[in-house]
């Protein structure tokens, strides 16, 4: 299962560092990432592949959001069909 | 995938409240007949009870694997006057109660199907059903109830015209406490759909599956604010622009529907296309038509820009998906649209030119308050003339008016909720009593000649 992960928030030290650490714990692969700032926000996308991750959807969601609070930023997980059915035929 | 376009998915969530309204599970009870009814409300508890039983666990899991609000999880069954209409019981409330505990067992929002289908003419569990409608409506909190009571092949029966004029004032007078909110759960219909996932007019007709799953997609904030980036452009940029964002909405509508269906085995239906509005800022339909230039909703020209928005969304949303059904257009419930209530509010929008846009949009007069007083005869003839635009054009209308006890014109009713604030609007003083005792048929209309 692929999904996309989006990452949104005031830019620090340590923002990529401490998502893909989180996703190597969770053995979660990363196929691709574009990070830029917007506005003078940090936005990060990256392509996540699912399908060897240690945990299941809802736990990957809950760490995640863990980590986001801890480094004040909102990561936001989702399956990547709803990107590609909304914008793709 | 563009960056682009991962950003918009996610600000069409997040800012413009996209979510997929429903997913209705449409549940056939044709099985569940019995000439006892006890034992008929038994097959009908363990029949809903068991499809069901994973419906709204499923639902969450996709909300929270694909990012998408799901607001609401419904299932719809057969026309409960089929079902029920076998057995000896004169009183079909214990039915009622029957669906609504099967819901609160599923932790289902709604249930719909305490229905019955009266276009052309009554059975008897059809006049029984339609009596215990008030009671019905007033003894449980889940169910929802249709009557149809007319179709372009049939005509109007006035009979159940005049009829249900009586039963909406009952069933307000029942649940007056709650400034009668049973009438909210309590649809008119002409030419009913037979796979509508949407309230309170939902019911599993008689040509569909065993069971089925439906999806109801919503959006009106996320068409707003397409509409926005092309102000003062001609209408063939607003009616393309339209277009394209109901593709998107429809296509979230899609993949939520066939990953339901997946999950739970259970044939994929319909979308519905309709642009459902909420109370909530933001997600209004009247806002899309003042974004079109117009002051307010009610203004002239409201029933061009009602009638264009309606066309354009079924456009674009058709080519979306497998398979496009229910009542797939523009809703315009009054207390369900911050938009609408401000336009009756302050003058702007009346039952008259809401009676003019049903002819061009999806659904009929919905959710308007009216007096409490007003008699039953002019609330049959609210419903006639919704049923003949109904008939005469073809399409679906409906009516859903909440004669609120004690109110009077300026009044507000507060429901909360989805069904959110309706004032009370006036309706015309003139009576109309003697043309509904005339009962009867209207005949129905020539489909040639057409001007």
């Amino acid at each position: 299962m692929k999904a996309i992960l989006t990452v949104i928030g005031k830019d620090n030290v340590g923002i990529i560092a401490g998502v893909s650490n989180q996703l190597a714990e969770l053995k979660i692969n990363i196929l691709d990432v574009s990070q830029t700032i917007m506005n003078g926000y940090f936005t990060m996308m990256m392509v996540l592949d699912l399908e060897s991750a240690n945990c299941n959807f809802g736990e990957i969601k809950q760490a995640l959001n863990d980590k986001g609070d801890a480094l004040h930023v909102q990561i936001k997980i989702q399956r990547e069909e709803i990107f590609t059915s909304m914008h793709s035929l | 995938m563009e960056t682009t376009q991962i950003m918009e998915t996610i600000r069409m969530i997040e800012e413009e409240k996209l979510d997929i309204r429903t997913i209705t599970m449409g549940i056939s009870l044709l099985d569940c007949i019995d000439s006892d009814g006890a034992r008929a409300r038994q097959k009908i508890y363990d029949k809903i009870t068991r499809l069901a039983a994973h419906l709204v666990e499923t639902g969450e899991a996709i909300e929270n694997e694909y990012g998408i609000p799901i607001i609401h999880k419904r299932l719809s069954v057969t026309p409960m006057s089929l079902i029920a209409g076998a057995s000896a019981d004169t009183n079909f409330t214990a039915f009622a109660k029957t669906l609504d505990a099967a819901a609160k067992e599923t932790g289902v929002n709604f249930i719909g199907g305490f229905s019955a289908l009266v276009q052309k003419g009554y059975t008897s569990g059809d006049a029984r059903l339609i009596q215990s409608i008030p009671e019905a409506l007033a003894t449980t909190e889940l169910v929802c109830s249709s009557v149809n009571i007319g179709s372009t092949r049939t005509g109007i029966n006035m009979d159940a015209v005049r009829e249900m004029g009586v039963i909406v004032k009952k069933t307000a007078e029942l649940t007056a406490e709650n400034q009668g909110l049973g009438c909210a759960k309590l649809v008119i219909f002409a030419n009913a759909v037979e796979d509508n996932p949407f309230m309170a007019g939902a019911f599993h007709g008689v040509g569909e599956a065993d069971s089925v799953i439906h999806v109801g997609v919503s959006g009106p904030g996320v068409v707003k604010r397409a509409l926005e980036k092309v102000k003062g452009q001609p209408f063939d940029v607003v009616a393309d622009t339209i277009k394209k964002i109901a593709f998107k909405i429809t296509r979230m509508g899609q993949l939520v529907g066939h990953e339901a269906s997946n999950r739970l085995g259970v044939p994929f239906g319909i979308v519905d296309l309709s642009l459902a509005p909420t109370p909530a800022v933001g997600d209004s339909v009247a806002r899309i038509l003042e974004e079109m230039g117009l002051e307010a909703a009610g203004a002239h020209g409201t029933t061009a820009a009602l009638a264009l928005l309606n066309d354009a969304v079924k456009k674009g949303g058709v080519m979306a998906c497998s398979h496009v059904g229910g009542l797939s257009g523009a809703f315009i419930p009054v207390s369900e649209d911050a938009g609408m209530i401000e336009a009756v509010e302050k003058g702007a929008l009346n039952l008259q030119k809401l009676e003019a846009m049903t002819a061009v949009c999806s659904v009929g007069l919905d959710m308007i308050a009216i007096p409490g007083d007003t008699p039953a005869e002019t609330i049959s003839a609210i419903i006639a003339d919704e049923a003949a635009i109904g008939v005469i054009n073809n399409k679906t209308t409906a009516v859903r008016v909440i004669p609120a006890p004690g109110t009077k014109v300026g009044d507000a009713v507060e429901f909360g909720g989805l069904l959110g604030h309706a004032p009370v609007m006036a309706v015309s003083q003139e009576s109309s009593a003697a043309f509904i005792a005339r009962g009867g048929r209207i005949p129905s209309p020539i489909h040639s000649f057409k001007n």
